[in-house]
């Protein structure tokens, strides 16, 4: 599995929709992630694709959309 | 010697307008003129901590050098690459002490000794403990006493916020905003001085020093009501009244603040966003003093929840979630004061965000069950505002005037 098709997978997992087709989603006006959901997204980041998030690391605007948050992912790595 | 509140009076705003001429100008060419600004700040600091209240500009000068050193102090270990817990939670613990003392204080009416305490204490603990926790992370890597200086001091913000992030400050510090984007800036910033008036001086003014005072007066005049519990329909309408002008006073003093920041080329952010708009108790945390609910949300709520969910103390989310709303909302109760008002205000909080939780779950689960239309919104808003309201009757601390 590629990250991305990962980073999906997780966000599958929280938001119980598959936005795979749907990349430029913003997660957080559509409340489709919450503070608590996105906690548990920085900690799937952290034991599937082994990235190092610290909370401090998470400003909402680098990671409203699942593209963006694949495009962060990356510069994590 | 003078002294002058912040935003409290004409001359006020037109000695600030004056003194920060040149700074406007400089940053119209695209400069920021750093020292006539830091002389201009240290002016105005004087101006609300001196003459009669030199001795909290005592209190201030001391709080600062205290955190001064705390902060560098932790950095510089932090650059040897060395990250134990316990040094960490003891730097979190130092720099909330000042903090801790002034709030315990008038627990002890005996204690008629020096007062650690100055205007906008709790707001600068907020920034300080911030800044610890981001060099913990990593996220802030090095830092220099003068930037540090000038994100804890800013003065426009400093009695009462909003609570700005120290790299989202520098950022604007540091990098002078083009001239068509400066502009818009002071746009803006009139924009939001004369927002903030009409809110502060003209509503404000009307609920709070026309209309409290006899909504005050009848409701007190109920004691007996409703079986002595004082409860009655003055008191309905003070509870009105309070949360409006609650709303409007406190709006209109953000609206100050980043007006004035806005001159100084930093986009200090909103702390108000149609609050009693909000269709749930969750998007009223979300609109309502935003700069103090996401520090709690980024600070408390999810470090909470990260480290909980991180150890495996706890498997149900769902509990996780409550236990962290219910951290979450005390600690903010205790931050507005140790009384029993601040603290059931919180506790309130935690309870209907909890609620609220419950019922969005249910919601998400019975989606094609349950109407939704026009008027069902209107409900929300309606039912969300009369909650807040009675919230704020709570933090108003009137109830405890009328039963105790």
């Amino acid at each position: 599995m590629t990250d991305a098709e990962k980073i999906y997978e997780i966000l599958k997992d929280l938001t119980d929709e598959d936005l795979s087709e749907k990349g430029d989603t913003n997660l957080f006006e559509t409340g489709l992630l919450d503070s608590m959901a996105t906690v548990q997204l920085l900690l799937e980041i952290q034991t599937e694709l082994n990235v190092d998030v610290p909370v401090s690391e998470f400003e909402r605007s680098e990671w409203e959309t699942p593209n963006k948050i694949i495009a962060k992912v990356q510069t994590l790595k | 010697m003078i002294n002058l509140q912040p935003y409290s009076n004409p001359t006020y705003f037109a000695i600030i307008l004056s003194g920060l001429l040149p700074v406007i100008i400089g940053l119209y060419y695209g400069k920021r003129l750093k020292i006539y600004e830091s002389l201009i700040s240290l002016v105005f600091l004087i101006f609300t901590f001196g003459g009669n209240h030199w001795h909290q500009g005592i209190a201030l000068i001391g709080y600062t050098i205290f955190q001064v050193l705390l902060t560098i102090g932790y950095a510089h270990y932090r650059q040897q690459k060395k990250n134990q817990t316990s040094v960490f939670v003891t730097m979190i613990v130092l720099s909330i002490i000042p903090l801790a003392i002034v709030k315990l204080t008038p627990l002890f009416p005996a204690n008629h000794g020096f007062n650690l305490g100055f205007l906008g204490i709790s707001y600068l603990t907020f920034k300080t403990v911030q800044v610890l926790m981001e060099l913990r992370d990593g996220t802030i890597k090095e830092i220099s006493a003068s930037q540090y200086l000038h994100f804890l001091l800013f003065f426009p913000t400093i009695s009462s916020g909003p609570i700005d992030r120290y790299r989202r400050f520098l950022k604007d510090y540091e990098n002078p905003p083009a001239r068509d984007v400066y502009l818009q800036n002071i746009n803006k910033a009139v924009f939001y001085l004369f927002q903030g008036f009409l809110y502060k001086y003209i509503i404000g003014y009307y609920l709070g020093t026309r209309l409290l005072p006899v909504v005050t007066h009848l409701a007190l005049g109920q004691r007996l009501a409703f079986g002595g519990t004082g409860f009655s329909w003055y008191l309905l309408a003070y509870m009105y009244v309070y949360s409006l002008y609650l709303f409007f006073d406190f709006a209109g003093y953000s609206l100050f603040a980043i007006s004035i920041s806005y001159f100084m080329g930093i986009q200090t952010p909103q702390n108000f966003n149609k609050p009693f708009a909000s269709h749930n108790i969750k998007e009223f945390w979300n609109r309502w003093h935003m700069t103090l609910s996401f520090w709690f949300r980024d600070f408390i709520f999810m470090r909470f929840t990260f480290w909980i969910m991180k150890h495996r103390w706890l498997k149900n989310r769902v509990r996780i979630s409550q236990l962290a709303y219910l951290v979450n909302f005390l600690i903010m109760g205790f931050w507005h004061g140790v009384t029993w008002y601040y603290i059931v205000y919180g506790l309130f909080h935690a309870g209907a965000i909890i609620i609220n939780d419950y019922w969005l779950r249910f919601k998400k689960k019975h989606q094609d069950k349950i109407p939704h239309n026009r008027f069902t919104e209107y409900f929300a808003i309606f039912l969300t505002f009369n909650v807040v309201c009675f919230s704020f009757l709570i933090f108003s601390g009137f109830l405890d005037k009328l039963w105790f």
